[in-house]
């Protein structure tokens, strides 16, 4: 008690001390934060840095200090090279894929989910859907693999009993199923989760609303389009803004995983994909980080551009 | 009572009808991977196993419980999750909790540069070559060091430690506490679910992340489970996974024909999915808060 009194009665004179003095009586407080803002600077920073090695001929010998400039040397090589098309082609196709079905999957979920009264099967759906989420990919990509293998897997067992098919087919071997294959494992092993927020923001929706509806005649499912979805627009609305700043992430894990097959390269490489493999494995550093710093730049301009959408609809995150 | 119009009940129906289909796509290949862990490899091969094992055998887990790599891979990743949850709670509540306080001088200024992070980051190449630059490839503190930060953690730690209640604190700065001893017997304490949620966050992480040591680690005896599980996976041939296995377990599989590539595997995904499973039910209830505490933020 004593103490604190002291420290009000002090003239503001010898609170405005000099900035050393201030920051050695808060030093517990700055040695809390500082380790901790080093290891920010050293692992999120100095990579930063590193992108220039974009215009540059890196070599590990020479390092980072010594290496020649060359301006925009890789980013033209990227472009002109064979692989520049495909690579965006896949990026964009299989992002757009996943966002136009793995959006509003979760909230298709969370609108099915809130029509049950059934507490225990709503509990089972919701216990069950979750967990892939908790998964690693190489556990799925293994499920993936082994449900579509051709020597009795599930799906084609399946399909041949249901005479859909006469042959069993060999799925990931085959380009043409390439990308309905990530897009609904992508959805198969996320929805569930997805929809946790939805249900949430469903949840505070005022019930008044949905009695006045029933006494003017609206039926469950008009309910669900005048009510739940315009309630929970914001949040789509966010959570939309957020996807689209992540559209060129077309995906890693998924891909890297299922994607094996060099016969399916010219429909699985991604930037992303293709970034590891000319960087990582081919050692190409520099152009590899020209590659990777392009597909940065473009998602910072989709996710600006979002927001200023977003903005002029009412809702934005900045 | 409201009365159902015919409308409604068709979209019951089919409502109930979807939910169910999805749960069970989503449930069958959980249950298809562990009737097949279960079943003899060879016969198996024959096809038709779906939902029960034909021919039940406990062989497939007897080689990969048997098998010292998987094992050691096995070891690595409890450790690792272990260690790396620990200290990454830790080190990010303190951080959190002096970024909470708002005498701290530069508080804005390290916020600021913290949340660029979130937004911005160097990629694969430059964090790549950044790593072997400090001697991280092939170290088991490539695991730890790195993530011992997450901002997004910090984020929600120091939301939380900001609605404590002030009166908390003030009456253990009486008491005679410093800011570290308040942090350790008055706001962790206080912040069980907060750290349980995210707790369980930091450990799947951990758990299964296989990418970052398929490119930093060589060392066989660092790989955790899940990078050898994707080895595994890959190598369709049996006998070049009959030759990466120690030669005791080489013996045994000699001796029992009935294991294939496909059962083993199977019993290997089974045995690294484990973990997650069984803590899984306890914690539903807070990854559901936890989940809703980082998108408010957002």
């Amino acid at each position: 008690m004593a103490q604190l009194s002291t420290v009000k009665k002090t003239p503001p004179k010898v609170i405005r001390q000099s900035v050393v003095l201030r920051f050695m009586k808060q030093l517990d407080l700055q040695l809390m934060v500082l380790p901790a803002m080093l290891l920010i600077l050293v692992f999120s920073y100095i990579p930063m840095y590193g992108v220039l090695m974009a215009f540059q001929d890196y070599s590990i010998f020479k390092g980072f200090l010594n290496s020649p400039w060359v301006g925009f040397k890789h980013f033209e090589m990227f472009f002109q090279s064979p692989e520049f098309s495909e690579v965006m082609r896949n990026t964009i196709v299989i992002s757009l894929l996943k966002f136009g079905i793995g959006f509003p999957a979760p909230i298709l979920l969370a609108l099915m989910l809130n029509e049950v009264r059934n507490m225990a099967f709503k509990r089972v759906v919701q216990t069950v859907s979750y967990l892939p989420h908790f998964l690693s990919w190489v556990i799925v990509a293994g499920f993936v693999m082994s449900l579509l293998s051709t020597d009795n897997g599930s799906v084609n067992m399946a399909f041949q009993k249901l005479n859909l098919i006469e042959e069993p087919i060999n799925f990931l071997s085959l380009p043409e199923y390439f990308w309905t294959i990530i897009v609904t494992t992508g959805v198969w092993k996320e929805i569930g989760f997805g929809s946790i927020v939805y249900l949430a923001a469903i949840a505070g929706i005022d019930p008044h609303l949905y009695e006045a509806a029933q006494m003017d005649g609206a039926s469950r499912f008009k309910q669900m389009f005048l009510i739940t979805l315009p309630s929970i627009m914001p949040v789509v609305i966010i959570f939309m803004i957020l996807a689209i700043g992540n559209l060129l992430n077309a995906g890693f894990d998924d891909i890297l995983l299922l994607g094996v097959n060099p016969v399916l390269r010219d429909v699985s490489d991604v930037i992303d994909t293709y970034v590891y493999r000319v960087g990582i494995k081919n050692s190409r550093y520099s152009y590899a980080t020209a590659v990777g710093l392009f597909k940065a730049v473009i998602s910072v301009g989709l996710l600006t551009m979002a927001n200023y959408i977003a903005r002029r609809s009412g809702n934005s995150l900045w | 009572m409201i009365r159902l119009t015919n409308g409604d009940r068709i979209m019951t129906v089919t409502i109930y009808f979807m939910l169910a289909l999805l749960t069970f796509t989503t449930f069958y290949p959980f249950w298809n991977a562990l009737v097949i862990s279960l079943n003899e490899g060879v016969d198996t091969a024959k096809g038709g196993i779906t939902f029960w094992p034909r021919a039940f055998t406990l062989e497939n887990y007897s080689v990969v419980l048997n098998d010292a790599r998987l094992l050691n891979g096995f070891l690595i990743s409890v450790i690792r999750t272990v260690v790396g949850t620990l200290t990454s709670i830790l080190f990010t509540a303190v951080f959190a909790y002096g970024l909470s306080k708002r005498e701290l001088m530069g508080r804005k200024f390290y916020m600021v540069v913290c949340i660029i992070t979130m937004y911005f980051s160097g990629g694969l190449i430059p964090t790549f070559l950044l790593m072997r630059e400090l001697n991280l490839m092939n170290s088991f503190w490539v695991f730890i060091i790195p993530s011992l930060i997450s901002v997004w953690n910090m984020i929600i730690f120091r939301t939380f430690f900001q609605g404590l209640p002030a009166g908390l604190e003030e009456s253990a700065k009486i008491d005679g506490c410093g800011h570290w001893g308040t942090l350790f017997r008055i706001v962790i304490p206080l912040s069980g679910p907060v750290i349980a949620t995210l707790a369980l966050f930091t450990a799947v992480y951990h758990w299964n992340d296989w990418f970052l040591p398929s490119i930093y680690i060589s060392n066989e005896k660092l790989l955790p489970i899940q990078t050898m599980l994707n080895q595994i996976l890959n190598s369709n041939i049996m006998s070049e996974q009959v030759s990466q296995m120690d030669s005791a377990a080489q013996g045994r599989m000699s001796q029992m024909r009935s294991v294939t590539t496909k059962s083993l595997s199977m019993a290997t995904m089974i045995v690294a999915t484990v973990p997650i499973i069984a803590v899984y039910p306890f914690l539903q209830k807070y990854f559901v808060k936890g989940v809703l505490v980082g998108s408010l933020k957002e």
